[in-house]
């Protein structure tokens, strides 16, 4: 052997090694516990204090369960997400399974188009519906005299903000099935409807469950819908807006926000617990279901999907259509008046260079965090229990709805106890709240993609005498490129389209584009505000084409050794 | 083992606890420098925990390690100079072959070309030349192993591990390969340790078998030994196929199986009377050359016949012992020599030498 192996003090080097690995699995506890637990403790705290900060026990609470008005909106808006639940799972599951389970044309297509929604701020959907049954609607005529206003617009504008992702879920559900089990069931000579609710139901259920916690989470926290369209009827989420943003009662604003935790709170455990037992359910072994011909059934599939993408891209486009219109609905004639924001806007245009800029570095800085993180969490063997309280704290935000965090910040950084305060108002408070806000989806993103990797991939380095950083850097993060792209485009498009996360953190010079939109409705600019959204879909779909783009690149030019 | 000085690898006293769960149990073993060592032993047995308690990836609770002399017990796996393979190959897929062969050699700041020339060389080693731009995605399951045992032994290390090595292989490349490490490892003369259930391989590779059970060491010993002379019932059921028989002790050379008695001088390390278990091989089953003074004799019947391709395999009844069945292995020439066939009644015999004699667990 020519080339003999150095047998150099390894031992100290070794201890560095492992001493960055602690330092950084440290680090990563400090930051999750400095932009998620504090903020919620802060935000736990100052519901059970005065306005000059004295403890004073319950009486918050016990002020806020006895004004009709507050409490009130507990039941509107757990009402309203039954509603849409009940109504969004059986779209979602009908147009997942013409999906998954037909022969029908051009089901990638139907596939991109339901997930149009993501695109843009969930407050979107509301202006169209202003713009086609509000006061001025084009088709108000087919309300007979109701009004869009309320609890009828909220549900609508929900049903079609939530449908992408419980399609998701659904999808995801109903594309594990095991053909072997489709096989036994007709050999044994069943019949389809039995099929169907003994085979394919069961199958999905799980996925079922879990999509309608996420939608009822969604729409009970969800903020930009309720401000838009609630008109008169109160929710959750707008009384938090309200009380902190309206009558500056920062306490009763923290007491309606551990009310809205409540429900997210609650959805995330039950499904953490139907999550567990849907493990056993897959086996490793299952054969891919390949749907049979069936023309009948595929031409009843299309025309169903061909109506549900057909009311998406309506409602995306009439926002759309309207941002170009001179004067709703008498002055149907083109214009770009509407884009000259300065007129309805003090900020501008550069609400929009706030919000790029933004979502850029949420992107940049979050995923570098995210994906480090989700390595220390799952690669290295340092700390256990440090890793075990990242991993949680991880999945903390998942069950925080983002108005609940925002105003956790407000209390957090706004501390003048806290020397973070002078991030007060400025553009990086909002980027790391983001970050926290949609860390949980990333962090999973991240530790799937990383669990696919061999695990001795670690032990051979160290064998080879290679220190683990220098494997990331040349193994584990060119592997998980694609994955690291995915969780950037998700931060940089999540947080361009948000409202609730940062209502209530920007600064005079940092007002985002979503909440320019809110602004521009609330002084009665609708057309202003439909131009804005219409600029944030045109960004966050630019976004994820260029994804797309550069993931054809990359699989083409530096992902060569994926190919056989 | 062959008789060397001092061992290359020594273990002490190690204990590894996965909560409740007693994985290894105060083992102590000894590696000589050179020897081709292999863990056997059933799954949970221990033998990988082991594994990587001596490399370090998994550090034990308690005891000793030792690796040329060198007390390594709580140094991190970088600290430990060994090469090693998993069953799972572990190949960075985003590299080349080449890039992977040499991972471990660039840092050790070796010039370009002498890494280029040491890849070169490794390739060559393990029967894959000019296959260094290949990625492992591009190479069959064999050859992506060779391309790991390359790999892990670019840095000359002085102990080699190999965890299952070929257990994802299919069957005709792994006996291939099997003798392919073997001869390398003679070639090279590392101390290697490898790890499998199976015990065909462990027999055709090892210079040395330990056998694991429960998280101890039930036997060390050569293939020839372990074979021949199983310390325990395990050791001979798990490694060969053997039949186990209640019997008794009947004298200090005798002992008792129902009605009949059979010779057999492994009985003396027992007190007459007590209860035992017997283990007999099926190949030692002996039917030619029987005459009047062959010990053992019994009158049996066949009971069933499975073909197994070179041998068959027979059930055999004893007359005196109906609810006894001994397992015989038979070459196809004996079976067409003696008309061999189910149903058919067939007097053999049963080496008094060839039993073996266990204590019956309690």
């Amino acid at each position: 052997m020519s080339v003999v192996a150095i047998p150099s003090a390894p031992a100290a080097r070794l201890s560095r090694e492992e001493w960055i690995m602690r330092l950084g699995v440290l680090l990563l506890v400090a930051w999750l516990m400095l932009t998620i637990a504090f903020p919620l403790w802060a935000l736990l705290s100052k519901s059970f204090q005065n306005a000059d900060g004295r403890f004073i026990g319950l009486a918050n609470y016990v002020r806020y369960f006895s004004t009709p008005t507050l409490y009130g909106s507990i039941a509107n808006s757990i009402g309203v997400a039954i509603v849409v639940t009940m109504i969004v799972i059986p779209l979602a599951f009908g147009y997942a399974y013409a999906l998954t389970r037909s022969r029908m044309p051009l089901r990638s297509l139907f596939y991109a188009g339901a997930m149009l929604p993501l695109f843009a701020p969930s407050l979107l959907s509301a202006i169209s519906l202003i713009y086609l049954f509000g006061n001025q609607g084009l088709l108000r005529g087919l309300l007979f005299g109701g009004s869009i206003y309320g609890p009828v617009g909220i549900v609508v504008a929900q049903v079609f903000y939530c449908f992408p992702h419980a399609l998701i879920i659904a999808v995801t559900a109903l594309a594990l099935a095991d053909a072997r089990l489709y096989e036994v069931a007709d050999a044994l000579g069943t019949t389809n409807a039995r099929i169907f609710r003994t085979v394919t139901l069961p199958g999905a259920k799980f996925g079922l469950i879990n999509a309608a916690f996420v939608v009822f989470t969604l729409v009970v926290t969800d903020f930009g819908i309720a401000k838009v369209i609630g008109g008169q009827f109160n929710v959750l989420a707008t009384d938090a807006y309200k009380q902190v943003v309206g009558q500056q009662n920062f306490e009763m604003g923290a007491v309606v926000g551990m009310v809205l935790l409540v429900p997210a709170v609650l959805a995330f455990a039950i499904d953490r617990v139907v999550q567990r037992r849907q493990v056993a359910l897959l086996s490793a072994r299952a054969v891919p279901f390949e749907p049979k011909e069936s023309r009948l059934r595929d031409a009843a599939l299309l025309c169903f999907c061909l109506v549900v993408v057909g009311l998406l891209i309506m409602v995306l486009g009439t926002a759309i259509w309207a941002s170009f219109i001179t004067y709703w609905p008498y002055n149907l004639s083109l214009t770009f008046k509407n884009y000259d924001f300065g007129t309805f806007d003090q900020s501008g245009w550069s609400s929009y260079a706030n919000s790029v800029m933004m979502a850029a570095l949420a992107a940049i800085i979050g995923t570098t965090i995210v994906f480090t993180g989700a390595y220390l969490v799952e690669k290295t063997k340092v700390f256990a229990g440090g890793r075990m309280i990242a991993h949680l704290l991880a999945m903390l935000p998942m069950a925080v709805p983002g108005l609940v965090l925002g105003l956790g910040y407000v209390f957090f950084v706004n501390a003048s106890w806290n020397p973070l305060n002078i991030l007060y108002g400025t553009l990086l408070v909002l980027v790391i709240n983001c970050v926290a806000h949609f860390f949980t989806v990333a962090h999973i993103t991240a530790l799937t993609a990383l669990k696919q990797i061999d695990p001795e991939f670690e032990s051979v380095s160290a064998s080879l005498k290679v220190p683990f950083w220098r494997t990331f850097r040349r193994v584990t993060v060119p592997i998980c490129m694609p994955a690291i792209l995915d969780i950037a485009v998700y931060l940089f498009v999540n947080a361009l389209t948000t409202v609730s996360a940062v209502i209530f953190l920007y600064g005079p010079g940092t007002k985002l584009a979503a909440i320019a939109i809110v602004h521009m409705d609330e002084a009665g600019a609708t057309s202003g505000a439909a131009a804005m959204a219409s600029v944030i879909v045109a960004t966050a779909l630019a976004a994820k084409l260029l994804h797309i783009l550069l993931d054809r690149v990359l699989f083409m030019r530096w992902q060569a050794w994926r190919r056989r | 083992m062959t008789a060397k000085t001092a061992p290359f690898l020594r273990v002490r006293n190690l204990t590894k606890r996965f909560g409740q769960f007693v994985a290894l149990r105060d083992i102590s073993l000894d590696v000589a420098t050179g020897d081709f060592v292999c863990f056997l032993g059933p799954s949970g047995c221990g033998k990988t925990t082991l594994l990587r308690a001596i490399a370090g990836l998994d550090p034990q609770d308690q005891g000793l390690i030792e690796i040329a002399g060198r007390d390594v017990s709580h140094l991190p796996p970088a600290a430990r100079d060994f090469g090693i393979v998993f069953q799972s190959y572990a190949l960075f897929p985003n590299l080349t072959v080449a890039a992977n062969v040499g991972y471990g050699l660039v840092n050790q700041r070796a010039g370009r070309a002498k890494i280029e020339a040491r890849v070169a060389e490794l390739l060559a080693l393990v029967g894959m030349p000019e296959q260094g731009t290949k990625y492992p995605v591009q190479l069959s399951g064999g050859q992506q192993q060779r391309v790991a045992l390359a790999r892990a032994l670019a840095t000359s290390p002085g102990l080699l591990l190999l965890d299952e090595p070929l257990s994802a292989l299919d069957a005709r490349v792994r006996l291939r390969l099997r003798d392919e490490i073997k001869m390398l490892q003679r070639r090279l003369g590392v101390t290697t340790i490898m790890v499998t259930h199976d015990q065909e391989e462990a027999l055709a590779m090892a210079d040395c078998i330990v056998v694991m059970n429960q998280g101890v060491i039930e036997q060390v010993g050569s293939p020839q030994d372990i074979y021949r002379n199983p310390a325990t019932a395990f050791v001979a059921d798990f490694v060969g196929t053997m039949t186990f028989l209640d019997a008794e002790i009947a004298g200090p050379a005798a002992l008792r199986v129902g009605a009949i008695e059979l010779a057999c001088p492994d009985a003396a390390r027992f007190l007459k009377g007590s209860a035992v278990r017997i283990g007999l091989r099926p190949e030692e089953i002996r039917v030619r050359n029987i005459d009047g003074g062959t010990p053992n004799q019994i009158a049996t019947r066949v009971t069933t016949l499975d073909f197994l391709g070179s041998f068959c395999r027979a059930h055999l009844k004893p007359e005196a012992a109906p609810n006894v069945a001994i397992l015989a292995d038979f070459s196809l020439n004996l079976m067409r020599d003696l008309a061999v066939a189910e149903g058919q009644p067939l007097t053999v015999a049963l080496p008094p030498e060839s039993l073996r004699v266990f204590s019956k667990p309690s």
